[in-house]
């Protein structure tokens, strides 16, 4: 009973797997006149010697993860913690919270990019703040804000999912604990510190786990928003990946290039095993 | 008594701080999702001169569908509608009958190889679709295909602008076949000893006993898989042409690109996150348990 799944994943998973190791170090393309012949560490060399467009995009895959891991871990923590406190309404807003990881992401990109328009909402907003202060810039078209302004909308239309594991976790930790140590004099903070903290420690690893893998594979938003633009301030390692392999139709290059991106995903996955194991 | 005022009015004042907390978030998380059904029933001019005040945020001026109307004559935009729905449907019903399948198998019966299979499905689960999407699209162009042709049936080489391209990928699913063969081996084995002694075979133990029993495993899996199916972008951009056969992802980007009416683009986004958002607030307390249910990796 478990062939056509078995089937299904060996055909549209495992052997893709495969077939983009094999491909990476190949000079295949999608429509070839000449055949794909084997070109050895050809692709990787080209990465990594020749491709100043690739090196930017690995700077900006890490640039992204390195702030929106941290950044969206602790405010879904925060909004967990408050709509796990017992007062009237909490319900209603962690379905707010939550809203926008049941919208498109390819709706949220179209909408935030009219927010970041000049004349769009964000400027609007900072110059009746300011009071007329605010000149107003082109977030998407500066090279210096492109990338902060991607990043403030991924955290926002992801954040409510993880705010929802974080709660699950929340609501695993026993209530007596927190009695012992209201007993015991703490208070709020040090029982945050004290209990929360240290009872969260397996739902922590795989909430930075997953906002990690997540971060690193980032490419809707570019490719609706900036193309990788302006002058490659915002491609990523997937969005390059993807440009290479398809649109251009290397299919090799793409590959090598998905690959790099697959053995960071396996590093970080060999960091939660490692992490899991010591708690054990 | 002193310290009872004392301590009320603390608490008092700390549930006022949350209420600030939580209401200046949720004004953070749902201004854009208001300025755009707002936006998209207010004329182009409107929507530019409104955004520097409260009225961007409020149904007021000059209000109408007409936008909407503007995005059907525009763009086949039921179509894309349709093929979506239609794409959706067939990835979460046959994910749930195929990987049930897999999941009972997995953890009600003995056989060789089922560890392998097992460590195979969770192998799986670390490989994010961008990893393979590259070659994917290599290995789907040289895939066979039967196809019908003045009442034949012929074969050629190509999965390329196909529905089967968008859908046969995506219905087995690792997390799927983990999550149904953990829910299943809470059912007691007894049940199936009972069931084997009255001479019933593996495939009726699990549609007569397994199926019944495992109501929330099912629309677990049907909400973690229904969203990616409707949302499904990079796969879809990368495999299908044909504008007979576009998703409502695809096709809305390729409206956005040819279109800077933002009051037709707020339309045609409103009209694809509406449904979406209906059924999330019919089922929230399904979709939150799911979501907490996909927690149980870690």
């Amino acid at each position: 009973m478990a062939a056509p799944a078995v089937l299904l994943l060996l055909v549209f998973l495992i052997v893709p797997v495969v077939l983009g190791f094999v491909l990476s170090f190949t000079n295949a393309r999608l429509i070839s006149p000449e055949p794909t012949s084997f070109t050895g560490f050809d692709n990787f060399v080209r990465a990594f010697t020749a491709d100043p467009t690739f090196f930017r995009s690995v700077l900006n895959t890490f640039a992204f993860a390195a702030v929106v891991v941290p950044v969206q871990a602790g405010l879904g923590l925060v909004l967990a913690i408050l709509v796990n406190q017992k007062i009237r309404g909490a319900v209603a807003f962690r379905v707010i919270f939550f809203i926008p990881v049941v919208t498109s992401i390819v709706v949220v990109s179209i909408l935030w990019k009219f927010l970041y328009q000049p004349d769009g909402l964000i400027n609007s907003f900072l110059d009746s703040i300011t009071f007329g202060a605010w000149q107003g810039t082109a977030w998407l078209n500066n090279p210096s804000t492109a990338l902060t302004a991607i990043i403030v909308l991924s955290v926002w239309q992801a954040v409510g999912f993880h705010m929802l594991i974080w709660l699950s976790g929340l609501q695993t930790i026993p209530g007596e604990l927190y009695e012992a140590a209201r007993i015991d004099g703490a208070g709020p903070w040090r029982q945050f510190r004290d209990v929360t903290w240290p009872c969260l420690r397996p739902t922590r690893v795989f909430v930075l786990i997953t906002i990690t893998i997540a971060a690193l594979g980032l490419f809707v938003q570019i490719d609706v928003m900036t193309q990788g633009g302006p002058v490659d301030s915002t491609s990523t390692l997937v969005y390059h990946a993807v440009r290479m392999g398809y649109r251009q139709q290397q299919i090799g290059y793409g590959s090598a290039l998905s690959l790099v991106f697959f053995v960071l995903v396996l590093i970080v996955a060999l960091v939660q095993r490692v992490l899991t194991r010591e708690k054990d | 008594m002193a310290v009872d005022m004392g301590e009320r009015v603390l608490r008092r004042r700390r549930r006022l701080w949350i209420y600030l907390a939580m209401t200046g978030l949720a004004v953070f998380f749902l201004f854009p999702l208001v300025f755009m059904f707002v936006s998209s029933l207010k004329p182009d001019g409107q929507i530019l001169s409104d955004v520097g005040g409260w009225r961007a945020f409020l149904p007021v001026g000059d209000i109408s569908l007409g936008n909407y109307s503007g995005v059907f004559d525009r763009v086949p935009v039921g179509r894309f509608l349709l093929n979506s729905l239609f794409v959706t449907t067939v990835v979460v019903v046959a994910g749930l009958v195929v990987n049930s399948m897999a999941g009972f198998a997995i953890s009600r019966m003995r056989w060789t190889g089922r560890g392998l299979v097992l460590s195979v499905v969770i192998a799986t689960l670390i490989v994010p679709f961008e990893t393979i999407a590259v070659p994917m699209v290599y290995w789907v162009t040289r895939l066979p295909t039967l196809v019908f042709e003045n009442g034949w049936i012929a074969y050629d080489i190509g999965w390329l602008d196909s529905y089967e391209v968008q859908i046969i990928p995506f219905i087995a699913n690792g997390f799927s076949v983990f999550l149904f063969a953990q829910y299943f081996s809470t059912i007691p084995a007894a049940i199936d000893e009972a069931a084997r002694i009255d001479g019933a075979g593996w495939f009726t133990i699990y549609r007569r006993i397994a199926v019944p029993l495992s109501g929330p495993a099912f629309a677990t899996v049907a909400i973690l898989t229904f969203l990616p199916a409707w949302n499904q972008y990079l796969w879809p951009s990368m495999v299908v042409q044909d504008e007979d056969l576009r998703p409502v992802m695809v096709g809305m980007q390729y409206f956005f690109q040819e279109n800077t009416a933002w009051g037709e683009v707020m339309a045609y986004t409103s009209m694809i996150t509406l449904p979406v958002l209906v059924v999330f607030l019919a089922f929230q307390r399904a979709f939150v348990s799911s979501v907490a249910a996909s927690g149980v990796k870690g």
